[in-house]
């Protein structure tokens, strides 16, 4: 019993520990931003790795996301005799919720787990060290640029997945199930709002994109520096970027449309 | 004053201790060599030197500086002057040979790119790999890293460079070479070199000073002849690797019998 209470005391600290040491390495991450505009090349060879590489599992999945949601909604609109209504039911599941949440979870099993192995072999090849001694700050010259690609990056992936989720509903939808073209955009432009709406998805895909893209750096940062460190590490990246992403996005979604 | 102090050196892994009361002196200009058993500390003594490790008491001055005491900025300024070559090499593997030797050069100057070339390629030319340029690190052998590595940390023409065991994984010929290159450079752009090795031949030929280290303490120094003189069974049996003697093998701990008479007491 002692023990139980002992072992679950140590793990409490250490975990507070990592957590402190997370937040210390985001200072640092952040701090390191502004130095980026002038050598914006570094951020724009990590666009390409990280958003440009995720962008066909994003097209991918968006198209048939959208095509499902365009079944299923129609099934469920024609009883009521609303399938009309199929377009704005389609775009706001998906620029509210899918978009963002889907993408964001795409984006951790793909890019999130891709910076960690990097991150973590770099460390483990002593090149973190490395530069160091050559009196290059690693989190200013290699983290930074990945963080500041990933928010820019998930955003515009999201906004790319509901895009392409919309054609999809709307291929399925106006081709395959005979909905009128003309009122599926003109109601899900009438009913789909700037600020409450669309706004509101991208707000959620720039909290997933800043919390995803840091969870991955810091674990490989964190890693144990060898080859089952570095494995398990990006295990945990994509493990905790979905508890995140899903319980950030309860509390986002209570927030922004609680109220209404 | 000499280029680096040390001064009652402690620092421990865990319970473990790997240094207790080390006390070094590095001269300007010369080659010190440090030496000892493998797994006695010496990599660590160069990450402490280079503050990338902190020491839990004693002080490390390099250049009239104490390493532990200097604000991030300082201990980065005080790194571009010195270099380092990792065991390892540690060259960065998302970019080719030419690039890794220009990395500190476009990190901490604004040369133009031409200038860039030529002296990428002087420090190429150097180690032998000037026509190795556009390989990358995975296409190199350990022994071609290590000496790429060394290119890079003549890079910034540096007050001293610290080579983590660069004999390790050369041929008899690249190996001459290397101990000319070493001495070469030390001389030549009159920087101080600290050679960590356990190759006694090739270290005793160019070292001008050599500490040995073993059991977290120094154990000997002096220059290589004195050494070859020494008295001290433990110093010869190292010197001249002989199996029989002093200089323990294994790691420490029970006696391999015990270990097998009782397996439940040393589980
Ligand atoms: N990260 C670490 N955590 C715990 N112990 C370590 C760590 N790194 C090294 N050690 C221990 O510190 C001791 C010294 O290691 P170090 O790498 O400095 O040895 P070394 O003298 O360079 O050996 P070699 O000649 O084999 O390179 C070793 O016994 C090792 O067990
Ligand atoms: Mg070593």
């Amino acid at each position: 019993m002692i023990n139980l209470i002992r072992s679950l005391g140590r793990w409490g600290l250490s975990a507070f520990e990592r957590l402190g040491r997370g937040h210390i390495f985001l200072m640092h991450m952040l701090a390191g931003i502004p130095g980026l505009f002038l050598r914006f090349s570094l951020v724009v060879q990590q666009l390409f790795s990280v958003g440009v590489l995720s962008l066909l599992i994003i097209l991918i999945s968006g198209l048939f996301v959208g095509m499902v949601l365009g079944l299923q909604g129609y099934n469920t609109l024609v009883d009521f005799g609303a399938e009309e209504s199929l377009g704005v039911l389609v775009s706001l599941s998906l620029v509210r919720e899918l978009g963002p949440v889907v993408s964001a979870l795409l984006f951790a099993g793909r890019a999130g787990s891709a910076l960690t192995a990097e991150i973590g072999l770099m460390k483990s090849t002593e090149q973190l060290s490395g530069m160091e001694m050559m009196a290059v700050d690693p989190i200013r010259r290699i983290i930074a640029p990945r963080f500041l690609a990933g928010l820019i990056s998930m955003p515009i992936l999201a906004a790319i997945f509901s895009a392409v989720g919309i054609i999809g509903a709307f291929l399925v939808g106006h081709g395959l199930l005979g909905v009128d073209d003309g009122a599926f955009w003109s109601q899900m432009q009438a009913k789909t709002d700037f600020y409450d709406d669309i706004m509101n998805g991208v707000i959620k895909s720039v909290v997933f994109g800043f919390v995803v893209t840091w969870i991955a750096l810091f674990e490989g940062y964190d890693a144990t520096p060898t080859s089952e460190g570095v494995g398990r590490a990006t295990t945990r990246t994509v493990v905790h970027s979905a508890f995140a992403i899903l319980g950030l996005d309860f509390v986002l979604t209570a927030l922004m449309f609680g109220d209404e | 004053m000499p280029l680096i102090k040390i001064r009652d050196l402690h620092f421990y892994r865990g319970n473990r201790a790997i240094f207790e009361g080390v006390n070094i002196d590095i001269q300007r200009g010369k080659v010190t060599a440090i030496m000892g058993p493998s797994g006695t500390g010496k990599t660590t003594l160069l990450k402490l030197i280079g503050g990338q490790l902190r020491p839990d008491k004693g002080t490390i001055e390099v250049d009239g500086q104490d390493v532990h005491k200097l604000s991030r900025s300082e201990l980065y300024e005080l790194r571009k002057r010195m270099g380092m070559l990792f065991q390892s090499g540690a060259l960065l593997t998302d970019i080719n040979v030419y690039d890794n030797v220009a990395f500190p050069l476009r990190e901490h100057t604004d040369l133009p790119e031409t200038l860039i070339r030529d002296l990428v390629l002087m420090k190429l030319q150097a180690v032998g790999l000037r026509n190795a340029r556009n390989l990358h690190p995975s296409e190199l052998s350990g022994g071609m890293a290590r000496r790429v590595a060394l290119a890079r940390a003549m890079a910034l023409e540096p007050m001293m460079i610290m080579y983590d065991e660069p004999f390790t994984g050369q041929d008899p010929i690249s190996m001459g070479t290397l101990v000319n290159l070493i001495h070469r450079i030390n001389d030549a752009m009159g920087l101080s070199s600290i050679v960590v090795s356990h190759d006694v031949s090739e270290t005793a030929e160019i070292a001008d000073y050599i500490y040995l280290l073993s059991g977290g303490k120094v154990i000997e120094q002096g220059s290589p002849v004195q050494l070859k003189r020494s008295g001290s069974q433990w110093v010869q049996q190292f010197m001249q690797g002989l199996p029989d003697g002093p200089v323990p093998f294994h790691y420490a701990g029970p006696e391999f019998a015990d270990d097998l008479l009782k397996p439940e007491e040393y589980a």
